[in-house]
Parts: C-alpha cells; sequence; structure tokens
C-alpha cells in the first residue's frame, strides 16, 4: 500500500483547514425572495444595540409597543453592543436580526459586502417612501444604490453655551462666525496663579469630546471626498483654513496646558463632562446632551445655538453635521421577514418615532413624527431641527474602509496640533495619500 | 544491508508482542486525544487560517480574495503607523521587561532578608498581581490623572508639579511601566523561590573566600538562579509583544471620549498614539478597519520576530548570565 508521504500529508492538512476558512465566509445571505409580507407564525427576533441604562429602558418601551402590535413576533433584545461584537456575530453566521449602530461609517462595509441585507425589495413591495427622510439621512444609510439600513433617529451637533458664564464675560448672544467663537473662547478662559486653565471659553483641541474633524470641518465647508471617491483633504483649501484656526486658539495657551486641562475634564458621558460641571462655557455638542444634562445637571443654565461657521462662508450658517442610527438586517437572520417587520416599525411608525426622540432627545427622522414631537417647540432643541433641515447640512462620505479615513485624518491632526507638522499643506497632501493606499488596500 | 536487517528484525516480532505495543499506542493516543483535539481547534486551524488570510484580501463578510504578497508589501512600505506600534512595543520590550525583573528581583531579595513577617509581605507584594488586568488600569489611571489624582497631589505636597501620566505621550509608557512594576508579584514569586532554593553551602564558601556581598550576588546567587531570570525574561518578551488590554483600557480612560458603540478603535493609542502597540494597532486594522487578511499578515510579522527572539534569547541567555553556554 502506497503511504502519502509527510510533506504532502502535510499541504493536505494546510489546504483543508484553508478551505474550511474560507467555507466559513461564503454565504452572503442576499435573498431575493423575500414574499409577500407579513409573520404569521410565532418568531423570535434578535435586536442589537448599543444603548444602555436610561436610553436601553427607552428603546425597550418602544420594542414592547411593537410586539403588542405584532404578537406573532417576540424581540430579543441584546443592549450594550458595540459594532466590532456585532460585526463579528454577524461574520461567524450569527442570527443578529436587526442590528442598531450609532456609526454611519459602518454603511459602506455592510452594503457593499452584504453583511446587512439590501432593504431594497422590502421597500418597493412595502411601498416605504424614502423621500419622508432628508437627503443627507438617505445618504448615510445607502451605499452606492444598495439600501442596506433605515434610520432609527439622526444625531446633529450643534453649539452648547453656558448663559451664566457667557453673561459674566459681558455677552448675550453665543457666536456666529470662528472668528466670534475664537475671540469669545479667549475672553471666557481663566487660568490659575501657574498659567492652568481652570474654565475654558471653547477647548480647540481635536478630540475634545465631540469636537473633532468630522463635527467642525462643514462650519468651514470642508469636504472629504469627491464624486468619484477622491479624497479632498489636501486639496479642498476648507480644511487647511479649519486646522490653522484651531491652532491659533492652541497656540494662545500653549497645547500642554489645554491636554492637562482635558485630562481633568471628566468622561464625556458621564456626570462629570466638563460642560454639565460648568468648566467649558462653548461646546460642539449632539443634540442628545440635552438629555443627559436634564438627568445630570438640571441646575445647569445653558442654551444651544446653531454653529459657528467661517467668516467666509456665511452661507453655510445653519446647517451642519449630520449622521444618526442605522438598522439593518444581519444576513445570517432566520426571519428576515419579522425583522424587517421591526425596522419598517422603528423607522417609519410616526408613534413609535416619536416616543423614541422624546425619550432619547434624538432628532425625528420623519417630517411627520417631527410635526407630533414635543421637541419641535423646545426653543433648546430648534436650532438641531433647523440644522438638520438644512439642505446644505451634511455627513461623511461613506467608504468600504469604515473610520479608516477618519483615523488616519485624526492622526495627522495629533501630529498637526503638537507642532510636528512642519508643512501643513503637505502634510495634508499626504493624509490623501495615505487614504488613497488604504481604500486600494480594501479593493476600493 | 543494515537496514534490511533491520527491517526483517521487525516483521519478526511476535504477534502478540505487536497487538500489545498497538494497544499501547492507542491507549497513548486516548490520552491525548483531547489536548490534540484542543491543539488542532485553538493553534492548528487559527494558525494556518491566519497563514493563509495573510496572502488574501479578506474583511470577515466577503470570501478572501488572494493578493499574494500585497499585505506585506503594505506593512513594510505604505503603512506609517506600524513603525510607531513597532516602536512603541520594542520601548515597552526594552524598558518594561527588564525594569519589571529587576524590579521583582529586588522584592525578592529584600523578602529573603526579613526576619519577620515573611509570609505578609509576600501576600501584599504578590496580591496585585491578581488583581484582574482592567480594574487594575482603570484605577491606575484614576489615581495618576494630572487634575484629581492622588499621585499628583502627593508630589504637590513636596512642591512637584507632577507630569501627565496617562495623558502625556512622553510619560503615558513610563506610566505603564509603573502599572507593570506595580503587577510585578508573579515574577517576584518565583524569583523568591529561586532565591530559597540557591545552596546555602555556596554562600558559606563564599564568605570563606571572603567574598562581599556583591560578589556573592554576582557569582553565587546570579549563575543559580539564572535559568529562572531566563524564564522570566523569555515570558516577558512574549508577553510584551503582546501587550494590548493595558493600553487597551488606558487610552480609553485617559481619552475620556466614548468608546461606546464603536468597540474603541477611535480611542486606542491616546495620547498621540504613544501607547499604539504592535497588537492594538493590528486590532484596529482587523476588526476596527475590516483589514482582516492585513491584520493577519501583521500577526505573522509578530510570531516571526517573537520566535526569532526566543531563540536568540535560549541561545545567547545562559552565556550572558553567567552560565555554561548555549547548551547549558
Amino acid at each position: 500500500m502506497r503511504r502519502t508521504s509527510r510533506p504532502a500529508s502535510t499541504i493536505a492538512v494546510i489546504a483543508a483547514l484553508a478551505l474550511g476558512a474560507t467555507a466559513c465566509t461564503a454565504d452572503t445571505g442576499d435573498k431575493s425572495d423575500i414574499g409577500k409580507g407579513g409573520v404569521t407564525e410565532p418568531t423570535t427576533i434578535e435586536f442589537w444595540h448599543f444603548f444602555a441604562d436610561r436610553e436601553a429602558e427607552t428603546i425597550a418601551a418602544v420594542v414592547k409597543d411593537f410586539e403588542k402590535k405584532n404578537p406573532k413576533i417576540t424581540v430579543n433584545v441584546k443592549s450594550g453592543q458595540d459594532d466590532e461584537k456585532m460585526k463579528q456575530a454577524i461574520s461567524a453566521g450569527q442570527a443578529v436580526d436587526v442590528g442598531l449602530s450609532y456609526s454611519t461609517d459602518i454603511v459602506g462595509t455592510y452594503c457593499s459586502k452584504k453583511a446587512w441585507r439590501d432593504l431594497g425589495p422590502y421597500i418597493e413591495r412595502d411601498e416605504v417612501n424614502l423621500d419622508d427622510f432628508p437627503e443627507v439621512v438617505r445618504g448615510y444609510t445607502a451605499y452606492k444604490g444598495t439600501q442596506c439600513s433605515m434610520p432609527m433617529l439622526a444625531d446633529v451637533y450643534g453649539l452648547y453655551y453656558n448663559k451664566d458664564l457667557l453673561k459674566a464675560g459681558g455677552y448675550t448672544e453665543p457666536p456666529k462666525t470662528m472668528s466670534e467663537l475664537a475671540e469669545m473662547g479667549d475672553k471666557l478662559t481663566k487660568l490659575d496663579a501657574k498659567g492652568n486653565i481652570v474654565q475654558a471659553g471653547f477647548v480647540p483641541l481635536m478630540p475634545f469630546y465631540e469636537n473633532v474633524a468630522s463635527h467642525l470641518g462643514p462650519a468651514f465647508g470642508a469636504k472629504w471626498f469627491d464624486e468619484s471617491g477622491k479624497p479632498l483633504i489636501g486639496t479642498d483649501p476648507a480644511w487647511a483654513e479649519m486646522l490653522k484656526w484651531q491652532k491659533a486658539l492652541l497656540d494662545k495657551h500653549g497645547v500642554d496646558k489645554w491636554k492637562k486641562f482635558y485630562a481633568g475634564a471628566g468622561e464625556e458621558f458621564s456626570a462629570n463632562n466638563a460642560f454639565q460641571t460648568g468648566k467649558v462655557a462653548m461646546n460642539i455638542d449632539g443634540e442628545y446632551r440635552g438629555a443627559f444634562i436634564k438627568a445630570d445637571a438640571p441646575k445647569l443654565n445653558y442654551g444651544t445655538a446653531l454653529m459657528p461657521v467661517a467668516d467666509s462662508k456665511s452661507d453655510l450658517y445653519g446647517s451642519g453635521y449630520v449622521t444618526g442610527n442605522i438598522m439593518g438586517i444581519g444576513r445570517g437572520s432566520k426571519s428576515p421577514e419579522a425583522a424587517w417587520q421591526l425596522i419598517k416599525y422603528l423607522s417609519t411608525d410616526t408613534d413609535a418615532i416619536v416616543k423614541l426622540a422624546d425619550g432619547l432627545r434624538n432628532i425625528p427622522t420623519t417630517k411627520a413624527a417631527l410635526e407630533k414631537s414635543s421637541l419641535k417647540d423646545d426653543e433648546l432643541f430648534k436650532p438641531f431641527i433647523e440644522i438638520f433641515n438644512n439642505p446644505k447640512s451634511s455627513s461623511i462620505p461613506a467608504t468600504p474602509n469604515g473610520a479608516a479615513p477618519q483615523n488616519t485624518f485624526a492622526t495627522f491632526i495629533d501630529s498637526w496640533q503638537t507642532g510636528k507638522v512642519p508643512n501643513l499643506e503637505t502634510g495634508l497632501k499626504g493624509v490623501d495619500t495615505q487614504i488613497e493606499k488604504d481604500l486600494k488596500l480594501a479593493g476600493a | 544491508m543494515t537496514i534490511t536487517a533491520t527491517r526483517g528484525t521487525r516483521v519478526d516480532v511476535p504477534a502478540a508482542l505487536r497487538k500489545k505495543r498497538r494497544r499501547h499506542r492507542l491507549v497513548v493516543l486516548a490520552f491525548l486525544a483531547p489536548w490534540i483535539a484542543g491543539f488542532l481547534m485553538f493553534f492548528g486551524y487559527p494558525f494556518v487560517a491566519t497563514v493563509y488570510y495573510s496572502f488574501t484580501r479578506y474583511d470577515l463578510f466577503t470570501p478572501p480574495e488572494f493578493v499574494g504578497l500585497l499585505n506585506y508589501e503594505f506593512m513594510v512600505k505604505d503603512d506609517p503607523t506600524v513603525r510607531i506600534a513597532v516602536r512603541n512595543t520594542l520601548w515597552l520590550v526594552a524598558l518594561m521587561v527588564p525594569a519589571k525583573i529587576l524590579f521583582a528581583l529586588g522584592l525578592a531579595q529584600i523578602l529573603t532578608r526579613l526576619k519577620s513577617g515573611v509570609g505578609f509581605w509576600r501576600s501584599v507584594f504578590y496580591l496585585p498581581a491578581l488583581a484582574p488586568p482592567v480594574a487594575a488600569t482603570i484605577a491606575f489611571v484614576f489615581l495618576f490623572n494630572p487634575e484629581y489624582g492622588v499621585a499628583n497631589a502627593v508630589l504637590g505636597v513636596f512642591g512637584v508639579d507632577g507630569p501627565g501620566w496617562f495623558t502625556d505621550p512622553d510619560w503615558s509608557k513610563p506610566s505603564l511601566t509603573l502599572l507593570a512594576l506595580w503587577g510585578a508579584g508573579d515574577v517576584m514569586i518565583i524569583l523568591l523561590a529561586a532565591l530559597l532554593d540557591v545552596p546555602r553551602d555556596l554562600y558559606d564558601a563564599a564568605d570563606v573566600d571572603g567574598a562581599g556581598p556583591t560578589q556573592k550576588f554576582r557569582f553565587v546567587t546570579l549563575p543559580t538562579i539564572s535559568p529562572v531570570l531566563g524564564f522570566a525574561a523569555i515570558t516577558g518578551v512574549i508577553q510584551t509583544l503582546q501587550y494590548f488590554t493595558q493600553a487597551a483600557v488606558a487610552s480609553g480612560v485617559a481619552s475620556n471620549r466614548a468608546s461606546t458603540g464603536k468597540g474603541g478603535s477611535d480611542v486606542l493609542g491616546f495620547p498621540e498614539q504613544s501607547t499604539l502597540t504592535y497588537p492594538l494597532w493590528l486590532y484596529v486594522r482587523g476588526f476596527g478597519q475590516n483589514y482582516l487578511g492585513y491584520a493577519s499578515a501583521l500577526a505573522m510579522a509578530l510570531l516571526v520576530v517573537a520566535f526569532a527572539l526566543t531563540v536568540l534569547m535560549l541561545w545567547r541567555a545562559p552565556a550572558l548570565m553567567g552560565g555554561e553556554g548555549e547548551n547549558s
């Protein structure tokens, strides 16, 4: 009997294992036959989301409403799940029937790789009108024509200001331009005897909570990519303008002083948030901050305003950065119809959206829900609604490598603000080069 | 001819003996089976899959696409951050590992000299090694917070303006080293056992020869405990090449930024990528940015480096520590 040689058997084992490895990823889960709709048999689905504590309770309440309206469907809610866990679960074939993420960065990957199913056939069958959502929302829920996600509320970034601190500095109105923000921020910043910052007018560090390039960029009219997907960070002069403005503010007290202030500022989503404790006079943040202030610092005398814009871009006043929570059906879902029913409920049912929006203090994504929500009459919420409805508001275009372009830019900004970039324009071109290389590695 | 004779001898083994040997082999195999299954499942398969994926473009969701050496080329030519991660990791290997061993050796030496309360102090020094790394790191970052931390408050009493510890890129790796020293009880305990195992006769002989404390340490203690020191160094280097948890938690907590929902990839390395170790960057590339094929190539490079360093240390360490050479 002929015996297999040792090298040959080793190669055979390696090949078998490698084939096993590839077999794990073969199912794309794209089913074109979606039936006529409706769930007739008792079905249990899993709903993964990232919310926790107070916010998770709101989600749970709305899911209960859904179960009452759809008695055949039971929803097993998995709260506190981050994107990376969800990604691993979906790729391992786990039945994440409905996945919810607050990061629209994942849409490019999930749509193009079919990690989430194409919702187009369901949308068409059930005649869901996507025009109910603003263009910016439609933009961040789809990738290259594939609508693999639906929105569940939106997040909009504006300016929060401490009325008492502004009044003490002699101001009655929040800033409308970046030069006003810089001047007011500087005047409202207070130092102790050692030169340490004890109160910040505005913290120019990036990142500082939600003060990041993606949220500040729209105020300068900065664009990430052109129509063909080519990065524009090195060629759009708005980015350089933004960074020079930011660096000038940092240099007034030195980046080390700002970093020291940041170190003691308290965690962003805790009661120690520096804006909530009155250590920061003006801060960029999402509309959801209002709910945190109500829970953690109800006595804070604050106001909200539209984002200040670059002095040369006054036409942008009223616009800003918009993003939101997105939901999709995991490709391993065994009950996609029931999953779609939940997604449709959370994204299009007016009462559900209103309950979610009022509970979480997020922007309702449909016009009908916005009209019905109590938030529309809330003075603190109005600026965010205005930004949301502004046609010049923008989001970051999706890419197949998720947040990699933002990470690359953030790394550059780290170097820039600490004075390690000798030539800004050359450095920004280098950012584009790296983004292009990364996209090429991803096969884009 | 000899070979033929040997083979012939095997043929002549009685059937009963052959049966006994075969049964013996099967029994051995049965006892080994759980280990073999575990080895294939948790090492063999992942290893082969990682090798395979490292030559592919793979994002977890779509089937891997063979790209040859592209990932390895990208690592060398087109990923500047990997160089930062390598530098950070080598810094920790070069400074944290020796510092931890020396500190543990110092503690163990002190314990051998104590006249009373040895058990108590041994427990005190060992206890931090039992603390879960995540909890210990969070506590450390709070204690060393430059604004409200205890460490800087104590320094302030002496008129010293404390540094930024985990928020200053120049101090973040030394701060992680401090954390490692605090948890050096695991190394201390094996070094203590080795020190207590040094024959008293050798010290007595050294005393007779008029050796001082330094000479006794250099020519008696060190050669005797060198195998244990070598073990601590090799395992320390391998562990530090895989340094992940403490760096990830420290950067997340010190950054004050929410990582909820995104899995933390965007805060790893804070401040200014000074805590971005090689395994952290591998994780960011693999699970944060979906480059599983590239992350596999990074993992293979790490394996090769860890293997090479281990071989080098096994080859040279005994000689360096006063042993009998590379074969000892």
